[in-house]
């Protein structure tokens, strides 16, 4: 019993990561229908940007947690600008092989400035956060993972129901020339989707760093598992992406500890293959009928 | 006896024959002899074993990249699973060759049916899906098919792989990278002109009627989904071809090289060769591997020179990196890719001195 609750914490602690992971996605997905590719190496950037600026340019922790952000969303706004929106009304193969190109191009130059070895930031977090439940052990990472995902979640719910960028957000993800016509800056939208997503890629980056270590290949293989889990919660809602982030968490921890090591990394894919023939959309996603 | 034509100043075509000609000119199909010519009897004799080596590599690869592109360019149904499919052609052969000893022969093109039969299961998504939802299910296949790779050790020897023993195929040993050579291109030069083939009959056109717009093909009576498997079957079969001969050539084969990376270097083949086009194949197959092979040349010289530093820093990521940059700008600057350039080249000399 207690090895089944070690593992329902570690499963659930590493859901709540590839939700949080797979919340950029949706985002951008939401507001460009772009699937990225590269989605994996953004977190890997931001997890290297806060180890340079942690550990060697030695900032204060809060600091460089804030200039990480700081920086990986003008990155997103970068990449918008000078990648993604030449493409705008392209086909769609087209979009996507760009963001396979991306991905390519930063792993590249991050295996050539990191190399790859595993790094690990500085111990940070106090030890107070670790908590006990009888004889099961909740690692520190996790609690403080749950605790900053939460606030996150709480900040983006609000950012898009109140504030008047997150309605343009939404008006823009529901109906483009609608919300053309009426008045919405289509463009500054997708760049500040792609800001937002980089943003949350990296916050994602850095607690992934802090729990498995930081390596190029580790983080941007995560980015891979992002979608078995979007594809489960459905591509466009950020609950389903939440709850689809947990389930498949779960999954591979439960048949990791119980069927098999090996079976535990291809676990998700076969789900993904079973859904896509089941259920394409999604358990929340938006149905598009169309027929043919 | 006909005038031979040289290249009309434009589009004057007065029949749908003259339209599905391959060659517009007999210049064309003057060049084209002569490039034969050059590749089977000029080119293996006076090339050493690398630059064979590396003309192999390009055979193999571009008889994989062409299946993928008319699956991807003609076809529209975009596949992130064709390195998977390479390594099934190269395992079905290599286990045909040694567990039930079947002679070369038959043995390659058992292998792409083999795995024409497994892309075309995985191509059963497509009946529901498209575009990016049928990409993440490709994707989705890769990783299923490395893990089969590996992990079912009794036929595929897991991790270790297999090791094909040296075969003869009418008495000539195949050992040697120039018989390899005109094997390889028999076969690159019998699959090309399928392919231009396929492209002109009526599969070929629905497959481009799909890509264009499905309901429209759905609604002039194509069965899409059957097509859509068809193109699957036959993109994999390519795959699976190539795959047979890379098993053969490279006598012993672990599961490493199928990975992820091989299906994006095939779609980046294709895309920087051009969509949509047999002969772009060949040149995004031909950039692609010149590339990746003076990439390697570049890491070895800078570790030559500088002992010291080429140990610390070492440039293959580069490698990865220039990949990423030439997709992006290929992209970017010329989405159609280097037959696009290679027609404007021709056209700009064709309308010299009046270019426009």
């Amino acid at each position: 019993m207690e090895f089944f609750f070690q593992i329902l914490i570690s499963g659930l602690s590493l859901g709540f990561l590839y939700a949080l992971a797979a919340l950029g996605f949706v985002m951008i997905f939401k507001s460009s229908s772009v699937l990225n590719f590269a989605h994996g190496e953004l977190m890997a950037i931001g997890a290297f940007l806060f180890l340079v600026l942690s550990a060697w340019a030695k900032l204060p922790i809060v600091l460089a947690f804030l200039l990480t952000l700081a920086g990986c969303f003008s990155l997103g706004f970068i990449i918008e600008r000078f990648f993604l929106r030449p493409l705008i009304g392209e086909a769609l193969i087209e979009v996507i092989m760009l963001t396979v190109g991306l991905a390519i191009m930063f792993k590249g130059l991050m295996l050539f400035i990191f190399g790859g070895d595993i790094y690990s930031y500085p111990k940070f977090l106090p030890k107070a956060l670790t908590m006990h439940w009888g004889a099961v052990e909740v690692p520190g990472v996790y609690v403080a993972t749950f605790v900053v995902g939460l606030i996150f979640l709480g900040l983006f719910g609000f950012f898009f129901k109140y504030s008047s960028q997150g309605i343009y957000m939404r008006s823009v993800a529901d109906n483009q020339p609608a919300a053309m016509s009426l008045g919405v800056h289509v463009r500054r939208v997708f760049a500040l989707s792609w800001a937002i997503a980089a943003l949350v890629c990296a916050m994602s980056g850095i607690v992934l760093g802090i729990i498995f270590g930081i390596n190029v290949h580790e983080v941007s293989s995560i980015g891979l598992k992002v979608f078995p889990v979007v594809i489960l919660g459905g591509l466009d809602s950020i609950g389903g992406a939440i709850l689809g982030g947990l389930i498949i968490g779960l999954l591979e921890t439960f048949t990791g500890g119980y069927i098999s090591t090996s079976l535990r990394e291809i676990i998700p894919y076969i789900v993904l293959i079973l859904i896509l023939m089941i259920k394409p959309y999604g358990l929340f996603g938006l149905v598009e009928i169309e027929r043919v | 006896m006909r005038r031979l034509q040289f290249h009309p100043c434009g589009n004057f075509n007065e029949s749908y024959k003259e339209e599905l000609t391959i060659f517009e000119t007999d210049f064309g199909r003057l060049s084209m002899l002569i490039g034969l010519f050059l590749l089977f009897a000029v080119v293996p004799f006076i090339s050493n074993a690398y630059i064979l080596y590396v003309m192999n590599m390009i055979g193999i690869y571009a008889i994989a990249a062409i299946g993928l592109n008319i699956l991807i360019g003609y076809t529209g149904q975009i596949s992130l699973g064709h390195g998977a499919f390479f390594g099934v052609g190269a395992y079905s052969a290599a286990i045909l060759a040694t567990k039930a000893s079947c002679p070369f022969l038959i043995a390659v093109p058992v292998a792409g049916l083999i795995t024409a039969l497994v892309g075309m299961a995985f191509g059963l998504p497509s009946a529901r899906l498209k575009h990016l939802y049928l990409c993440i299910a490709t994707l989705a296949g890769q990783f299923i098919l490395e893990y089969v790779f590996v992990q079912w050790e009794s036929l595929t020897g897991g991790a270790a792989g297999i090791s094909i023993p040296t075969t003869t195929i009418f008495g000539i040993d195949l050992g040697s990278d120039r018989v390899f050579f005109f094997l390889i291109f028999i076969c690159f030069t019998v699959m090309t002109w399928m392919a231009v083939n396929l492209i002109r009959t009526k599969y070929g056109r629905a497959f481009i009627a799909i890509r264009d717009n499905d309901q429209a093909a759905e609604g002039m009576g194509i069965p899409i989904f059957l097509y859509k498997l068809l193109a699957f079957a036959i993109s994999s079969f390519y795959a699976g071809f190539a795959g047979a001969l890379f098993a053969y050539y490279m006598i012993s084969i672990t599961p490493e090289p199928f990975n992820l990376w091989l299906s994006i270097e095939y779609i980046a083949m294709i895309i920087i060769g051009g969509l949509g086009s047999i002969p772009g194949s060949v040149f995004g197959t031909i950039f692609i591997i010149t590339l990746s092979e003076i990439l390697s040349h570049a890491t070895q010289f800078l570790m030559n020179i500088s002992p010291s530093i080429g140990g610390a820093i070492t440039i293959a990521p580069l490698r990865e990196f220039v990949y990423g940059l030439a997709i992006v700008l290929f992209i970017i600057f010329e989405p159609k890719g280097l037959a696009e350039v290679w027609r404007i080249v021709r056209s700009s000399f064709r309308l010299w001195p009046f270019s426009y």
